[in-house]
């Protein structure tokens, strides 16, 4: 047995990922791994917050509905895959389709969860302010009250995406950083493949802790949830 | 004006018979009257506010303000709550402002207005500040300003004073008062603490509670602006005191038994004070 190959040193990782990134190859996929990811997170924030909001004013949606995306939430969008290939074939829709699947329940529970938890007197003041209970006490209240909540809902469904993303690459075709994952893997080229994996953990870190965790902390100061918390 | 007939209101408790909050409530406030409600806790006045604010319906009985029955709740009578329910993503303009928003005014205007009664309240330098920046007493004088703003005929407040230190409340007493004579709005006033309601009311109406009726009434007829050591006003602190006894002994029973007296004015003993006793 050579074991040798099979771990890569690394040195031989950084030559690859510049080679990959001189050659476009690796930038290329992952540029159009991010574009599906944001494809993805758009949609799933999109329905999960018109959901969430369903459950979260109607008793009925929830007690039938709302059990069900409970239910689905336990389920890996991995899953959905061979579904996703019946319906739509090996193609870039149906990455984008598990993708979303895979981060809107996380988003539906949270967006639900942070309009029942409005303190009810937010909405009984703006009703005797003159809101009425339509459409103003919509988005001048609930939503604004409900956004930290939605912030963290969203920081978890980008994450879910993520996951989701990188294994519905791995088997469906298109370029992406999974695919090139899975190329690395037939050919054997292992530092292409830590390399790989490497560049998923960099984004994550980066769109996690710099984009997602900065925002949520510039809501909770403004909102005053910090201090409640320590 | 508000006009309270025959009001009720019974809450619905699981497994057992409802629970009377108020039963058969009369009293009437006229324009620019400051009245308060004074009562134990649990014995039903916010429930009485909430019913003239619009946020509850009464069961039997009519709520009337301003001359028209109460269905729903509206600009013309402002609640100050307890916990000022300031809403944390606005800052204290943009509070201030958010009624005046909802009647469509333009923001200029609306700035202007806003302003105008943050600066009543002393927090011009505050205006671009956060709730959560402000100390409890700042929040409450926000809200008062939030309320103001509106121009309502009627002001409800829901011990809007009870969570404060002593000091605070003390300097916003002061600051309501002079609010009123310069107003002159209808306000009715929720609270337990006998002093405040004192010191504030043109009348005091006690509550009993279990079910909560309207105990008594007391006229405040003292000089304004109030003085804190005026006479007048111990003696009916002290009248509403004995009022209230009872009703505290049945608050008490009902928390650890039938057992419980209330002793009246027990003498304290010490040794000094029987010198001689025996001789």
């Amino acid at each position: 047995m050579h074991w040798g190959w099979r771990f890569p040193s690394a040195l031989q990782t950084v030559q690859t990922f510049y080679d990959g990134m001189a050659n476009g190859q690796l930038l290329e996929a992952t540029l159009s791994s991010l574009r599906r990811i944001l494809i993805a997170f758009v949609l799933s924030c999109g329905i999960g917050m018109t959901l969430g909001v369903l459950f979260a004013r109607s008793r009925l949606l929830d007690e039938t509905f709302g059990f069900v995306v409970v239910a689905l939430q336990t389920v890996p969008s991995i899953a959905w895959l061979p579904f996703a290939i019946i319906w739509f074939g090996l193609n870039d829709f149906a990455v984008v389709f598990i993708t979303t699947i895979g981060a809107t329940w996380t988003m539906t529970i949270a967006s639900r969860s942070g309009i029942k938890n409005i303190p009810p007197i937010y909405l009984k003041s703006a009703q005797m302010f003159g809101t009425g209970r339509g459409f103003r006490l919509f988005y001048q209240v609930m939503i604004p009250a409900a956004i930290p909540q939605l912030i963290t809902g969203m920081r978890m469904a980008w994450a879910f995406a993520w996951r989701a993303l990188v294994s519905g690459e791995l088997i469906a075709r298109g370029i992406g950083l999974g695919q090139l994952l899975e190329e690395g893997r037939s050919l054997g080229d292992t530092s292409l493949m830590l390399c790989i994996v490497l560049v998923i953990a960099i984004l994550g870190t980066i769109s996690d802790h710099l984009v997602f965790k900065r925002i949520e902390e510039r809501i909770w100061t403004q909102y005053g949830l910090n201090a409640a918390k320590t | 004006m508000i006009r309270v007939e025959g009001v009720g209101k019974t809450f619905a408790q699981r497994g057992r018979a409802g629970y009377t909050a108020l039963e058969d409530i009369d009293f009437e406030i006229g324009k620019g009257e400051f009245v308060s409600i004074l009562g134990p806790s649990g014995c039903g006045k916010s429930t009485l506010l909430n019913l003239v604010a619009g946020l509850e319906r009464a069961d039997h009985g009519r709520v009337e303000a301003n001359g028209k029955e109460v269905t729903a709740p509206g600009p013309d009578r402002i609640v100050v709550f307890q916990d000022h329910a300031l809403y944390p993503w606005l800052t204290v303009l943009e509070n201030v402002a958010f009624g005046l928003k909802q009647k469509g005014i333009k923001k200029k205007e609306r700035r202007e207005r806003a302003m105008e009664q943050i600066r009543a309240v002393h927090l011009g330098k505050f205006a671009d500040r956060y709730p959560h920046e402000l100390s409890g007493g700042m929040k409450q004088r926000v809200a008062i300003a939030r309320a103001l703003v509106m121009d309502p005929e009627i002001l409800l407040m829901d011990e809007p004073f009870a969570a404060l230190d002593e000091q605070t409340r003390l300097l916003l007493h002061k600051e309501l008062e002079q609010i009123w004579l310069n107003t002159r709005k209808t306000i009715l006033f929720i609270t337990h603490n006998i002093r405040e309601a004192v010191i504030l009311s043109d009348r005091v109406l006690v509550m009993s509670t279990r079910p909560g009726k309207i105990k008594k009434e007391f006229r405040v007829q003292a000089a304004r602006p109030r003085e804190p050591g005026d006479s007048l006003l111990h003696h009916i602190e002290s009248q509403i005191m004995d009022t209230l006894a009872a009703e505290l002994e049945k608050v008490a029973k009902e928390e650890y038994g039938n057992d419980y007296t209330l002793e009246k004015s027990p003498l304290s003993h010490s040794t000094a004070n029987n010198l001689g006793d025996g001789i």
